[in-house]
Order: C-alpha cells, then sequence, then structure tokens
C-alpha cells in the first residue's frame, strides 16, 4: 500500500506494521493509521477530488484502503450541506449550516466509517465481520457485510427496542443477545477476538474504522468552495469523531487543499448531561475523563468510559471550541426546533447538537455572521418513540364532510 | 484465590498465561503481587502517580473500580480482576 506506512501510538509513538490491532502494547494507548503525506501530495488535488465518485470514496488518498482494493460502497457520504436559514434566524446566526448525515444508507454517519472498516477488511482476506453495537453501527455493520456477502456477527444487548434489532436483523447477520449490558457486550466481544480471526469494526479494526469518520470535515470544506468553517459542532459518544475532524482539517491544510488554510475551525463537543463525562471534565479544568453511569435517551451516544474522552477535552481547548452539554428536555426541545425549522427529523444525538448550538447562540456565545457548522449524525425514525409526545396537539379527527373539517379546523 | 484476567497484548508478560492467580485483600496489592511475579505489570497498569493510566480500565467482575473504590477495592476468593483496554463504540444501557 503505497500512501499508507503503517499504525502508531497516539500517546507514546510506538510503530506497528499495518494490522488487525487497536490498543499499543506499550501503554494501552489508541493507535492511529500513519500515512506517507509526501506521496499523498504528489498526486492530490481540488480537481482530482472533484472527479471522483459522489461518496466518501472521492477521498480515498486519504483513506487507508490500498488503491487496488474493489471497495464495499453503498454510496455512503456526500451528504446535504444545508444553509440553515430559518433555525439560524430563530438563533440570531447568519451563516449556519447543518451536515445532514441522516441522509446515509442506513440512515446514520455510521455508513461512513463501516464502508471504510469493511473495505479495509475484506483486502485483507477477512471472512467475518462483527461489532458490538445497540443500534446505528449493528444497522451499518449489517448491511455492509450483506453488500460484500462476508459472514456478520452483530453482538447486542438482549434488551434492545425492537425498531433497532428489526433494522439490523433484516439483513440477515448472526444476531447475537446478549445477556448483559452494552458494557459486558463490549467486553466478551474484546475476549473473543483474541480466539476469532474475525475483524470487529469497533475494536480490532478501529484505527481502519475511525478514518472513515475524516470524511464529513472533507466534504463540509469541499461544499463550502474549499473553505474550512470558523467553528463545527459535533456529539460526543466515544469522541472517535471529534478526533477525526481536527486531523481532516489539518491534513486539508498541510495539503493545501483549502482557502486561507492555517486556522484550524474551533472544534466545540456536545453532550448530553445524562451522559457527560467529558463536559464534566471539561468543567472540573482537567483531561482526565472520569466514567460515569450513562442515563440519556440519547442512547447512540450513551458511552459512559469515551476512549477519546481526553482528546475530546484537549482538542476543545486548542481549538478554542468549548464542551457543553443540555437537560434531556433540552435534547426534545431541540429535535422540534429543528423539525420546525429546518423539515429535518433526527434522532436524540442531533438534538444534543442542535440542543448546545441553541445554548451557547442564546449564551452569547457568537457574533452572529461566523460560519458555523453542527452535525447530523442519525435519523430520527430510528428512535421516533421519543419524539412521540411531540404529536399530541398536532392531530384532529374529523368525518369526511367539509363542514367537520370547517367545524374542528380553524383558517 | 482473586484472578486476573490478562487481555492478549499483555500475554508476553505473563508467559502467554492468560489468568494469573493472586493472593491480596485489595486491588493495589494484587497489582503488587502480579508484578512481582511477572515484572513489567505495574508500569503497565499504573502511572506515575500510581493510579490506573489513562487507557487501562480495572473491572472487578463486572464493575469498573472507578465507578466504586478504586485501587482500595477489596478482594475475595472468587473475584474476577479483568485489564481491559479503553474501547467504545455504542451505549449502555441506562440501569444495567
Amino acid at each position: 500500500m503505497s500512501h499508507v506506512l503503517g499504525l502508531r501510538c497516539r500517546e507514546c509513538g510506538t510503530e506497528y506494521e499495518l494490522q488487525a490491532t487497536h490498543v499499543c502494547e506499550m501503554c494501552f494507548g489508541p493507535l492511529d493509521v500513519a500515512y506517507d503525506y509526501d506521496a499523498i501530495r504528489r498526486v492530490i488535488s481540488r480537481a482530482r477530488i472533484e472527479a471522483g465518485p459522489p461518496s466518501i470514496w472521492r477521498y480515498r488518498d486519504l483513506l487507508p484502503v490500498p488503491p487496488e482494493a474493489r471497495v464495499v460502497t453503498l454510496g455512503e457520504g456526500f451528504t446535504p450541506l444545508v444553509k440553515a436559514d430559518r433555525l439560524g434566524a430563530e438563533l440570531g446566526l447568519t451563516n449556519l449550516y447543518l451536515k445532514n448525515d441522516s441522509m446515509n444508507p442506513t440512515n446514520s454517519f455510521k455508513d461512513r466509517v463501516v464502508s471504510v472498516a469493511i473495505s479495509w477488511a475484506r483486502a485483507q482476506g477477512f471472512e467475518t465481520i462483527g461489532c458490538a453495537s445497540t443500534g446505528n453501527l449493528a444497522n451499518a455493520v449489517a448491511a455492509y457485510a450483506a453488500r460484500a456477502g462476508l459472514e456478520c456477527f452483530v453482538f447486542m444487548p438482549n434488551d434492545l427496542e425492537e425498531g433497532k434489532v428489526v433494522a439490523t436483523a433484516v439483513f440477515e447477520p448472526n444476531l447475537i443477545a446478549v445477556r448483559g449490558n452494552y458494557d459486558e457486550v463490549n467486553r466478551l466481544c474484546s475476549q473473543l477476538l483474541e480466539e476469532l480471526p474475525w475483524a470487529f469494526c469497533n475494536l480490532n479494526i478501529r484505527p481502519f474504522y475511525a478514518e472513515g469518520s475524516k470524511t464529513l470535515t472533507f466534504e463540509t470544506a469541499e461544499q463550502l468552495g474549499w473553505k474550512l468553517p470558523d467553528e463545527i459542532v459535533v456529539p460526543i459518544g466515544s469522541g472517535c469523531q471529534f478526533v477525526r475532524h481536527r486531523r481532516a482539517a489539518q491534513e486539508l491544510i498541510e495539503l493545501g487543499l483549502v482557502d486561507d488554510g492555517g486556522d484550524l475551525p474551533r472544534l466545540t463537543a456536545a453532550q448530553a448531561l445524562g451522559c457527560a463525562p467529558a463536559y464534566n471534565a471539561w468543567e472540573a479544568g482537567t483531561d482526565r475523563v472520569a466514567p460515569v453511569r450513562p442515563d440519556t435517551i440519547a442512547r447512540s451516544i450513551a458511552i459512559g468510559n469515551p476512549s477519546d474522552g481526553t482528546y475530546v477535552v484537549r482538542i476543545a481547548r486548542e481549538t478554542g471550541g468549548v464542551v457543553e452539554a443540555v437537560s434531556e428536555d433540552e435534547i426534545l426541545e431541540a429535535i422540534r426546533l429543528l423539525a420546525r425549522t429546518e423539515g429535518i427529523f433526527t434522532e436524540p444525538a442531533g438534538g444534543v447538537t442542535v440542543g448546545v448550538l441553541a445554548k451557547l447562540a442564546r449564551a452569547g456565545r457568537w457574533r452572529g455572521d461566523e460560519v458555523i457548522v453542527a452535525y447530523i449524525t442519525g435519523h430520527g425514525l430510528k428512535t421516533a418513540d421519543v419524539a412521540s409526545d411531540g404529536i399530541q396537539g398536532r392531530r384532529v379527527e374529523i368525518d369526511p364532510t367539509v363542514s367537520s373539517f370547517r367545524e374542528l379546523v380553524q383558517i | 484465590m482473586p484472578q486476573f484476567r490478562i487481555p492478549g497484548p499483555l500475554r508476553n508478560l505473563s508467559g502467554g498465561e492468560a489468568t494469573v492467580e493472586v493472593q491480596a485483600s485489595n486491588l493495589r496489592g494484587a497489582i503488587e503481587q502480579l508484578d512481582a511475579r511477572f515484572p513489567g505489570f505495574k508500569g503497565r497498569l499504573l502511572d506515575d502517580d500510581g493510579q490506573p493510566r489513562q487507557f487501562v480500565n480495572l473491572f472487578l467482575n463486572d464493575e469498573d473500580v472507578r465507578l466504586g473504590k478504586g485501587l482500595d477495592s477489596p478482594l475475595s476468593e472468587q473475584d474476577e480482576i479483568a485489564i481491559v483496554p479503553a474501547v467504545a463504540g455504542g451505549s449502555w444501557p441506562p440501569h444495567p
């Protein structure tokens, strides 16, 4: 593979050959893909990217999949960047954009990471794909494994909502319902991968999987006319995506692909107060993120012990962003605000993002003309039950007569 | 006796053993004993302040020790201490 050098520990710098592993043997730090940027710089250009497919694969030169490999794709990425004038007007922001990643094939940003992970795994000869998940990741892994024709094992807690199970089971993976919570499921998977030659998307092939998130920033810059925004707002689960936003922005700057390159966007992190380990550390003025027991409707980002939590706090501080959190009521109100003003129905994680955006705007964080991008990472139909309170008072039942309509509807 | 479950990346320290029994009354003592038998473990698990390293999760039976008494957690006969790299990507149920 010409443009990828290997894996490198983000903490201690120890280098490893390219392989399915995600943990540094020296310090347990996370491993990242290391690229040969000189080789990439010789080939990459705006024109080359713009001539590529309308998917994440137009940025293939910056993704860790061998050039000769056939990728596993469902057309993920290149989702709409919507100028949010009506939401912006409510918040006093004239250059607000929403990256609507609920428009992906399985309706969350996980399609980006899974497409990269499974493409890498298939190119390496893996025959079985696995993951531990409770929703978005499970949907994506099951769909892409089906597309690739690979064996698939999805491990889930046994008490999941039926909707999430159906949206995964339809792709006919081996669906393993574990009598335990997510943490126990994940630990089981980490033990299994020591015995089985499988590629677990969120475990041993995580360094490759994580790189898929960079395409969110690449697309944002391209859709803004090859400019980076002034600030971005990102929901935080493990923090993996947040870290990749910075890496992607740095790559765009260093490769000369953006105008006025030099400044990173301010990176602002959004959490639910019911699961806010990074926010707690931010408030306490420390990088050390202590685990919490999650209790929030934003289950897709309810990770009590986030692997990249420390980096979230550091990156927010270094770039001039903040870490903010919102209550359950604020999440629900934000879901309704986004739907009412922009016609986008998001899951609670998107409610966290918009809730934090609104909270910061109302507190006077911005002048009003900054270019701000908020990431809507999952679709509301996946968790329709949480928004069901919102339909009360929106429904009027009438007889099929004009008089009944006239009697009950004031127009 | 309480036993450690050693993850793959650290088994080069334990001579390939996946589990190691120890005799100690609390977690701190257990790590000391593990290190005495297989030198190098303490440095991998604890930082210079003697606290668990950032990317090391220690689970006493099913509980993350940082949610409880940390290294002071008492041990009893059948306890299992799992050393787990920090990984994530999904959610915990709100009320496990």
